[in-house]
């Protein structure tokens, strides 16, 4: 792609395409965008799921995605992003090559040197080591000792500082012994426990780069810019940063609005669920202020901007949810609780140790040399290993049933969860309209086919919920003449010298569409959120958890209620971003752990005060990034599930724990007896640490 | 003694030029997408491929 003579008249763009997942689909985009003129490379990023395309002057980003939706995939512009993405992997992949060939290096020398290497072959193969291992920790060992050093600076402890200080000590040692021509090295030793922590962190890393582009690609909703009504009638395009009070947007139907603003022409229905989570259509006419992030769901109106970018609803919202996400970032991982009881022993073990031995009548160089064997037995490589393998094994499970692990410590908040809060629009509910099921199965084939047709000529989202339902239950459409859409009205053409139509109903309390077929009578198609498919299961199963579930909403009190009466379960409406955090933090505050399961903005600062929260794939952006759970299949049963593979992950953990435990509590006698050679260190180390990693296995069908 | 001391200098030699050879990739974004690297080789592309 970079070999490509740089022509003056070539853009670069990315799409995110969030439904690519084989190779089939990575061809079909390629070919797809390289069959057009224009396209001068289209290259596809499978693990981000984004296609950075070059192209020229003749066609923009509206063109590419719609050659990407003729390949049939969904896709959205991105912004380009200036910076290359960051990746939590990609930094200790250096030193994990490092390690790992300085200690296989370094094992092949003391697999000679125990096999009875003696004399000036043992103290060469030393030096050898040492000039190897070395550069090699100092390398290798670096985001241990920062990490420590910085725990030490704030008068804590954490996992790395046991680490760091069995790792510095060894080499300390080791290089004395080499000087004076010992016995014993323990280069092997240090650089086998580097490589084995760096290879669980770089997994733990995987996972968490993994999660992040899966959620990045998915998020789209908000609107990035409007068009732009100028003095003269001129329409320009301006991204949300650059628009400014007084400006007056032309907000399409379907479009999202990218700023607060007054409606100065026009009246449309607008979704404010986003914002509210009341689901119902809003009627807003002349005069009447628009939020940003609503959507425009029946006609065009134009917007005088009142309010833009920091200052908005939205960004309000935005600012609620930081805050609630400090306040979560004060919890302590397992993994470092333990380590605050684990290090002190440690260390103080390894101290008496020393002691005991000068007691004992020892020198103090074999006192030490015993004290620094205590040391690194007990270095926790099995414990450095417990957590994050359980958790990336899991995630993995989790990630094929189509659930993304934002964060690992998540498993550990949720396993302990006893009570969840869920909304409705978007997430006990799909969130979308669904044409009612019975009066679709009314329509016989030739009014399905013409509805069909008709649906597929508009943008509007009640047509697309139509034809989307159709081309599902494998309706061909009909040959339509003369079609054309009335904003605000409907589709109407003619079909075999009939005029069809598929419109507004002239009069109806629920919202619907009327097809009219020129023969026979009208068919009122009701189109409705519907609940999700397994809703009632998975809340039963929750129940079975012991997870006591109830319906915390923003839309009215009505709407609530009969969601509730058909889940079963307890229901408050009403509720705004700040009332669903506050109840939130009452709850925890009396001692429970809470789930927050929602989609929308207003979800946000809910989602971020909860001890864990999971949000559907089709949340808004900010309810995607407060979450630490994304699940994108339509189920709800994806709830119970994760709930389920969390427990079972915080299973694994404390056996992990257990076993690191026995082993010392095995290990640990000998080294203070004085009895562990390097030989002994290194098969010990590794027989625990292995068999942490076969425990961790056993979650590979956490998810099921 | 001596067949050590030519030995060990092409096993350390050999081993150096794998780490090099990783950096080089390291450093030629070749980690960038996994996943598609995996699923990559399964395209078939007897017709010419642009990229």
């Amino acid at each position: 792609m970079s070999a490509l003579p740089q022509l003056p008249d070539e853009h670069v763009s990315v799409l995110a395409v969030p439904r690519m997942h084989c190779a089939g689909c990575m061809s079909k985009v390629e070919r797809g965008l390289l069959g057009h003129d224009g396209v001068i490379a289209a290259r596809v990023n499978l693990s981000s799921r984004m296609v950075t395309v070059t192209h020229d002057g003749s066609v923009d980003e509206g063109d590419l995605t719609r050659f990407i939706a003729e390949a049939g995939f969904e896709a959205q512009p991105r912004r380009r992003q200036a910076e290359k993405p960051y990746s939590a992997v990609k930094p200790l992949l250096a030193p994990l090559a490092v390690a790992a060939f300085a200690a296989m290096n370094v094992m092949l020398l003391s697999v000679s040197v125990w096999s009875g290497a003696e004399g000036s072959t043992r103290e060469l193969f030393h030096w050898i080591s040492a000039l190897i291992a070395l550069p090699a920790i100092g390398f290798a060992g670096r985001p241990f000792f920062k990490s420590a050093w910085g725990a030490v600076k704030r008068g804590t402890t954490n996992m790395d500082v046991p680490i760091s200080l069995g790792v510095i000590i060894a080499s300390g040692l080791s290089l004395y012994e080499t000087w004076v021509g010992g016995q014993h090295a323990w280069f092997d030793g240090a650089l086998m426990l580097l490589t084995f922590l760096l290879a669980g962190r770089v997994l733990d890393a995987m996972m968490r780069d993994k999660a992040r582009s899966g959620v990045e690609a998915l998020v789209s909703q908000a609107a990035k810019g409007a068009q732009v009504v100028g003095a003269d009638g001129s329409m320009t395009y301006l991204a949300a940063e650059d628009l400014q009070p007084g400006m007056v947007m032309r907000i399409a139907t379907g479009e999202r609005l990218a700023a607060d603003g007054e409606i100065v022409s026009g009246s449309s229905k607008f979704d404010q669920s986003l914002l509210t989570g009341e689901s119902r259509p809003v009627a807003l006419a002349r005069g009447e202020t628009a939020l940003a992030g609503t959507l425009n769901l029946e006609a065009p109106v134009d917007v005088r901007v009142s309010s833009a970018g920091k200052d908005t609803t939205l960004a309000e919202i935005a600012r609620l949810m930081e805050a609630s996400t400090q306040d979560r970032s004060r919890y302590v991982r397992f993994a470092d609780r333990a380590a605050r009881l684990y290090a002190p022993a440690v260390h103080s073990l390894a101290l008496l140790t020393v002691v005991g031995w000068l007691v004992a009548g020892a020198s103090l160089y074999e006192a030490l040399v015993i004290g620094v064997a205590v040391l690194i037995i007990t270095c926790p490589c099995a414990l450095g290993l417990a957590v994050p393998v359980a958790q990336v094994v899991a995630s993995g499970a989790l990630m094929r049933a189509g659930v993304m692990v934002k964060d690992g410590s998540a498993f550990e908040r949720l396993a302990s969860v006893d009570r969840a809060l869920l909304d409705k629009t978007g997430t006990l509910t799909l969130g979308r309209p669904v044409p009612d099921a019975q009066a679709l199965a009314m329509l016989d084939d030739e009014e399905a086919g013409i509805a069909l047709a008709l649906a597929s000529h508009s943008r509007h989202p009640l047509s697309r919920a139509m034809a989307k339902a159709l081309v599902a239950r494998g309706v061909a459409p009909a040959a339509l003449e003369n079609v054309v859409e009335r904003a605000g009205e409907g589709v109407f053409a003619t079909c075999h010298g009939r005029a069809v139509a598929l419109k507004r109903p002239d009069s109806s309390g629920t919202t619907a569409v009327l097809l009219r077929t020129g023969e026979g009578a009208d068919r009122l198609i009701p189109i409705a959120d519907t609940l999700r498919p397994d809703a009632r299961e998975a809340i039963a199963r929750m129940r079975e958890q012991g997870i006591e579930c109830s319906i915390l909403s923003g839309d009215t009190a009505r709407a609530v209620t009969a969601v509730a009466h058909e889940t079963g379960l307890t229901a408050q409406g009403n509720a705004r971003p700040e009332d669903k955090q506050a109840l939130v933090g009452r709850l925890r505050a009396s001692g429970r752990k809470v789930l927050m399961v929602g989609d929308g903005l207003n979800d946000g600062p809910a989602l971020a005060a909860a001890d864990a929260s999971i949000a559907p794939g089709s949340a808004s952006d900010v309810g995607l990034q407060a979450a630490d759970f994304v699940f994108v299949q339509d189920s709800l049963s994806a709830l119970p599930r994760t709930v389920q593979a969390a427990r079972r992950t915080m299973q694994v953990v404390k056996q992990n724990f257990a076993l690191a435990i026995v082993y010392n509590l095995f290990a640990v006698p000998l080294a203070i007896a004085g009895l562990v050679t390097p030989l002994i260190a290194a098969v010990a180390m590794s027989a625990s640490s292995l068999l942490v990693v076969a425990n961790s296995l056993r979650l590979v069908r956490a998810a099921k | 003694m001596n067949g050590v001391l030519i030995l060990l200098p092409i096993a350390l030699l050999l081993g150096l030029a794998g780490l090099a050879a990783f950096f080089w990739a390291l450093r030629n974004n070749q980690f960038d997408d996994p996943d598609g690297a995996a699923a990559r080789i399964l395209i078939d592309d007897e017709e010419d491929d642009a990229a």
